[in-house]
């Protein structure tokens, strides 16, 4: 497999050169567990980036505005509000403690001078209003400056309020709170191209919300048996389609994708298409079902392919060809002869996002050792990158990375016992236009951009 | 684009085992790794995929009241994060004091102080978590 990240152009590919851009987050070696960032995603343009983490708050940066006087500042990410978007509950029925972590963040195109974004932790979606406010009211009749209410017997003469700037404050307000719908927990959501409606999906169950309704919502996809003793599998991720609001796919641990029409059934526990890749029996194990467990699969955006991610691999489906994949993407093959010991530790069971670039031409996903990886599409080559502080200079270019799996380890090379299991990169966001990518590595978000940026 | 797997087995077979061994690359290291995790825990179940495992995932927690027992059977089953459930509330605060050793979130002296033409606040208020805190990526 390819490794070079660089060097020659081919005619009509992406020559990517990542170089670094900006690092948030403490760098302690001490990770507290509630600032370990549990996704990201960028909204429709771009300018703004969402992170949430394990203690239930959701940072958002927006992307700093062309300006001469700090022309090195130009497309930096700061801090534009930050709330604590869901707390610890405890369920009384149940007697279990409900995590505050946010599982998932999806975006609303945005409709009007406020932003509006979906989070979500095990049990509760909740819509946020994100807006600013840069004028205040002065000179009110019944009430001071500091909000004291004046003696009406002490107004003497009438004035109007005038508008007057003040600084910028980024305010953050909870419009809608869709809760008790879920038994099991939230894997996902996902906003439908109608605007109006999206979807939640947990284990066993998809259910579609309106936006504005928080009583109801209707149950669309039920794979509960009857009997508890015969589930065989899961629901793992689900997605609308980018263009169809009638269309939406949801994978499974056993490593397959159902294709569901909405226009065919209410119910839709019968599937329109299904994805699956045959198997060879002979190779099969015992981590051959939870290795093919699919962790994450998102539509491409031009809405004729879907993505993927199983345990060691990233797959390209067309749409119209259920059989098998037309790509298949090796992201860290070298763990098949680890599985036994990442059986053990847990990694098995790691679940990876994957991303699609603005143009669907690449692809990105994150491995291990604040490992992640990349694929072009079109000039059929990959890299191995590394988030990293010790690469950390202001527009360094990364360098890639490599594995090697056999004795000889050449210099810069990396063996698989040396790999740290615990540096993880699960979440990784591509911006919807740009050539600039944000990675979350534990506690820390790192933000890379194209050098031809 | 399926990868060949060329790296995986140094070269210790003999000619005639080497044909063998490339139609069978693809499956050796996992049948390895299968026969190690065998050795090491016996009593694993046949089907990694069955009902039993699919259940605890679900349910995320047993019906056992001794957090020592849980621990245990982790081990042998490998499961990620299972959360315990508990009968009572008592039962749940003991030994959440125990596993995080932490002393109950205690208010300082001025912030029991409400006096009545005081407004309570969300700063006032006694901290519950530290995830109220504001996150350091905001820092």
């Amino acid at each position: 497999m390819a490794g070079a990240g660089g060097g020659g152009c081919p005619a009509g590919g992406n020559d990517f050169q990542w170089c670094f851009s900006q690092v948030k987050g403490a760098i302690d070696e001490d990770v507290a567990e509630a600032d370990i960032i549990s996704t990201v995603e960028f909204n429709y343009s771009g300018d703004l980036l969402a992170t949430g983490d394990k203690g239930g708050r959701v940072v958002i940066f927006q992307r700093e505005q062309e300006n001469k006087s700090r022309p090195h500042s130009r497309g930096e990410y700061n801090v534009y509000s930050t709330f604590q978007s869901h707390e610890p509950e405890f369920d009384y029925l149940k007697s279990l403690e409900i995590e505050e972590k946010i599982n998932k963040i999806r975006w609303l195109p945005q409709q009007n001078a406020a932003h509006f974004l979906l989070s979500t932790n095990d049990k509760t979606i909740k819509l946020w209003k994100i807006s600013e406010r840069d004028k205040r009211a002065e000179g009110y009749n019944l009430k001071d400056e500091d909000g004291r209410l004046r003696d009406p017997f002490r107004v003497t003469a009438l004035r109007v309020p005038i508008l007057k700037p003040m600084d910028l404050m980024v305010e953050a307000s909870p419009r809608r709170i869709f809760a008790n719908a879920h038994t099991y927990h939230i894997n996902s959501i996902s906003v439908n191209s109608d605007h109006e409606t999206y979807l939640s999906a947990d284990d066993l169950r998809i259910n579609l919300w309106h936006l504005e309704i928080t009583d109801r919502s209707f149950n669309i996809v039920d794979i509960k048996p009857a009997n508890m003793e015969e589930l065989t599998e899961v629901i793992t991720a689900a997605e609308f389609h980018p263009h169809q609001c009638n269309v939406l796919v949801y994978s499974s641990s056993k490593g397959t994708v159902r294709l569901c029409d909405m226009r065919s059934s209410a119910l839709c526990d019968r599937h329109s298409k299904f994805f699956e890749e045959p198997e060879d029996p002979s190779s099969r194990s015992f981590f051959s079902e939870i290795i093919s467990s699919i962790s994450d699969v998102k539509f491409s955006h031009s809405g004729r392919y879907m993505m993927t991610r199983d345990y060691l691999s990233v797959k390209v489906w067309d749409l119209n060809m259920e059989s098998r994949p037309v790509e298949t993407h090796q992201v860290h093959e070298y763990l098949r002869s680890k599985l036994c010991s990442l059986y053990e530790n847990d990694c098995i069971f790691d679940k990876f996002e994957c991303c699609w670039n603005g143009s669907d031409s690449a692809i990105m996903t994150g491995s291990y050792n604040n490992f992640f990886r990349m694929f072009d599409r079109n000039a059929r080559r990959d890299v191995t990158l590394e988030a990293s502080r010790e690469n950390s200079k202001p527009r360094a270019s990364l360098k890639p990375r490599k594995v090697c799996t056999g004795g000889k380890r050449k210099k810069d090379e990396i063996s698989v016992d040396s790999l740290d299991f615990n540096k993880k990169i699960l979440h990784t966001a591509w911006h919807p236009l740009e050539n600039i990518i944000a990675v979350a590595a534990t506690n820390n978000l790192y933000i890379f951009q194209d050098k031809i940026n | 684009m399926s990868q060949k797997q060329d790296e995986e087995n140094p070269a210790e077979e003999t000619g005639e085992e080497k044909q063998d061994t490339q139609e069978k690359e693809g499956i050796l290291p996992e049948r390895a790794e299968e026969a190690k995790l065998k050795a090491k825990y016996p009593s694993l179940g046949q089907k990694p995929g069955g009902s039993d495992f699919l259940m605890k995932r679900l349910q995320k927690g047993v019906s056992i009241i001794s957090y020592l027992l849980l621990l245990e059977s982790k081990g042998i089953l490998g499961m990620k994060s299972i959360e315990q459930k508990y009968f009572d509330s008592g039962d749940y605060n003991m030994a959440k004091a125990k596993m995080k050793n932490k002393q109950l979130p205690s208010t300082g002296p001025d912030k029991n102080l409400v006096t009545g033409d005081h407004i309570p606040t969300p700063q006032d208020l006694p901290q519950r978590k530290s995830s109220l805190v504001t996150s350091k990526l905001a820092g």
